[in-house]
């Protein structure tokens, strides 16, 4: 028996799986462009609008951070490492198709159209931040992981039976993400209903402490969908460039009603998960570390344009004090909202109040009114 | 008028609003082609086509996920929920996220959601198939939670619900469904989300009560009603919100109350319901609040949930030891 050739092998089918999947890249970390006919396509205005972008989601990034610390912001999420990955599949996508983002997603939804101040009232917990005019097309970034998968899949059935035209529904998560049944939920009803859904994953490594590794015996997450019957690709997430451009192919391929799609971003979270008293140290070293923090999206991408003439420290700085004064505005305007109220809350759980609704609203009107 | 079962009155409210709102949708695991494992959606795919009436993958909260979705983007989802039991798996759906988004919206966005399901127990389903899990839903902010006793009002609160902007979870008794027969009117009508029903006038006591209990405590008053008891039946109809005036002004009026439930006793609705009239109602009391419920243990399926369902001789018993106390 034991000598006799088994009728699968099955070592050489897990061998073989996501062997096909390989980053695309467009500039590589050394600031050496692979593909030249893709940066062919625009001019040196439009490459400074996507540095400018990266740069922007950086400083946020800055602001937020010293702002969480002053106790000026509630929640925050640090997007540092993540800027071409989030930006350039953000830039890819229409005002008119629907974000469905995670926590830490904010420079999206704020790219998006949401102003930056209802981005922090969102982060202290006030519901004003949450107020969507009728024409933003986003849901509140989503704190259960991979619940807006599902909805992504809602959403993007929607799309397709109201047969709206190149309209698509995109939703990030990261590599943690891709473990939860809703993921899997999320892909499949998409998958199985054809509808125009954009499923990226930011894989930058790490949920909280737990390393992409040790989510899954997969080799790429991107493989993922293809149980699904949905196509996917592997981007390298540090490469503007290269994102931007998949995600543009991958909302073409799903607007035009082939169904959906999945992003694997190959990125990485500079900071803590949240600023909430995680520390990386506990669970990275600094070997790691390193490669990653020289692999910067925002160096490789603006040695490019500075070498090419097309962009220098002046102007960085400039736009650097313009953003920053933006967001300071922000704050303002965020300390200028009314404090919220209990009756404002209990105006908001029905439409119709119910009495007991009724009840607690005249009764906490009496007290407010005090 | 005709007359028609429980489950033929829901599928009767389904065709009218498939019928009167474009936007609506009906969808979950064999309610298409199949017309749901209980018939509840019998023939309406073939009345209003796949676009409308459709079958989904099998996961519940992929259900739960399309559902926001699809109300996202302006459409009234009727999604189904196979069995009560399987909606653990959609829990977060509902708790954690269409419940929540008016409020988390500042009220710019509706979720006008019906979430029909079938529980209760008596028709030895495999295990969690039928039981309560009513208590837990209606804990849940933003969301309404509706179960009808009789065809009348499975027809006019499931077109309430469904033309409601919030979401609403309707709870449809599986024993009832074919055991129960009404003329009901044939055209569209309403019954209010959040007034529960005096289905009997009585004086001695209240029985308060909500889906397959009701019938058992109708016949419970029937009974004693030989022996000149008077007693008042109140068919909750609602169970969030609690139709907290309706209750107080019965037990006002006789004095005394049994609260009844199917499902396990700790922090039930019946808990809720003793603890709605001893807060606000304890000086109109006689006597203590009687509760009848299950026991609080894991709901025992098959033929074995015969003997663990509350039956009309535990009412009975209940209503005379509060009458006579």
């Amino acid at each position: 028996m034991g000598n006799e050739k088994s009728i699968v092998d099955f070592s050489a089918i897990r061998d073989a799986l996501g062997n096909d999947f390989k980053p695309v890249q467009v500039m590589d970390g050394q600031s050496k462009v692979v593909k030249p006919e893709i940066v062919a396509k625009y001019s040196n205005d439009q490459l400074v609008d996507f540095l400018k972008l990266m740069i922007w989601e950086r400083t946020l990034h800055q602001r937020s951070n010293a702002l969480t610390r002053q106790g000026r912001l509630g929640f925050y999420a640090p997007t540092e490492g993540q800027e071409a990955s989030e930006m350039g599949t953000n830039a890819a996508m229409k005002k008119t198709d629907v974000l469905m983002p995670a926590y830490r997603d904010i420079p999206q939804v704020i790219q998006h159209g949401l102003p930056v101040y209802k981005a922090f009232l969102w982060s202290r917990g006030h519901v004003l931040g949450n107020e969507y005019p009728e024409d933003f097309h986003a849901m509140p970034p989503q704190i259960i992981i991979g619940a807006q998968y599902v909805q992504a899949a809602g959403v993007a059935l929607g799309i397709k039976k109201n047969k709206t035209p190149d309209k698509v529904a995109y939703a990030y998560t990261g590599d943690g993400g891709t473990s939860q049944g809703d993921f899997y939920e999320g892909m499949n009803f998409a998958g199985a209903f054809q509808a125009p859904a954009v499923f990226i994953v930011q894989n930058n490594g790490y949920a909280i402490s737990v390393p992409r590794r040790k989510q899954t015996a997969a080799k790429t997450l991107a493989q993922k969908a293809v149980a699904a019957g949905i196509p996917s690709v592997q981007v390298d997430g540090m490469d503007f460039l290269a994102v931007y451009e998949v995600t543009k192919a991958a909302r073409e391929y799903a607007a035009a009603g082939n169904g959906p799609v999945m992003i694997e971003t190959l990125t990485y979270r500079f900071g803590p998960h949240t600023n909430a008293g995680d520390d990386p140290k506990r669970y990275r070293t600094k070997d790691e570390e390193e490669p990653w923090f020289d692999n910067d999206p925002l160096i490789r991408y603006r040695k490019y344009l500075t070498d090419q003439g097309a962009w220098s420290e002046e102007q960085e700085n400039e736009y650097v004090e313009q953003v920053k004064a933006d967001i300071k505005a922000a704050v303002k305007q965020a300390d200028d909202a009314p404090k919220q109220k209990m009756t404002d809350f209990l105006a908001n759980v029905f439409e119709e109040q119910p009495q007991n609704i009724q009840n607690q609203i005249t009764e906490f009107q009496a007290k407010e009114s005090k | 008028m005709s007359k028609k079962t429980y489950i033929q009155a829901i599928t009767d409210a389904l065709r009218l609003e498939l019928g009167s709102d474009d936007r609506t949708l009906i969808f979950g695991e064999d309610v298409g082609k199949n017309g749901g494992v209980f018939r509840a959606t019998d023939g309406l795919q073939a009345e209003f086509g796949e676009d409308r009436v459709f079958d989904t993958p099998l996961a519940e909260s992929g259900i739960g996920g399309l559902s926001i979705g699809l109300a996202l983007e302006g459409f009234r989802p009727i999604p189904e929920i196979q069995f009560l039991g399987f909606v653990f798996e959609t829990l977060d759906s509902i708790a954690g996220q269409m419940s929540r988004e008016r409020f988390r919206t500042g009220g710019t966005r509706h979720m006008p959601i019906t979430i029909r399901s079938p529980y209760g127990g008596g028709t030895h389903t495999p295990e969690m198939h039928a039981d309560s899990l009513e208590g837990y839903l209606a804990q849940i902010p933003g969301l309404r939670v509706v179960t009808p006793s009789n065809p009348y009002d499975a027809k006019g609160l499931l077109i309430s619900s469904i033309r409601n902007n919030d979401p609403v979870f309707f709870l449809e008794n599986l024993k009832l469904y074919r055991s129960m027969k009404a003329d009901i009117p044939d055209e569209a009508y309403t019954v209010p989300l959040d007034k529960a029903n005096v289905v009997r006038e009585g004086t001695d006591i209240s029985l308060i009560a909500y889906s397959a209990q009701v019938n058992q405590s109708l016949k419970v008053a029937d009974k004693l009603e030989k022996e000149g008891i008077s007693v008042e039946v109140v068919d909750l109809r609602t169970l969030s919100p609690l139709d907290e005036e309706t209750i107080l002004k019965s037990v006002e009026k006789t004095g005394r109350a049994v609260a009844i439930q199917e499902a396990q006793r700790q922090a039930g609705i019946a808990a809720n319901v003793a603890s709605l009239i001893a807060e606000k109602g304890a000086l109109y009391l006689s006597a203590p609040v009687g509760r009848v419920s299950a026991p609080d243990t894991v709901y025992p399926f098959g033929l074995a949930e015969d003997d663990w369902l509350p039956a009309e001789d535990e009412i009975e018993a209940k209503t005379r030891e509060i009458l006579n106390y």
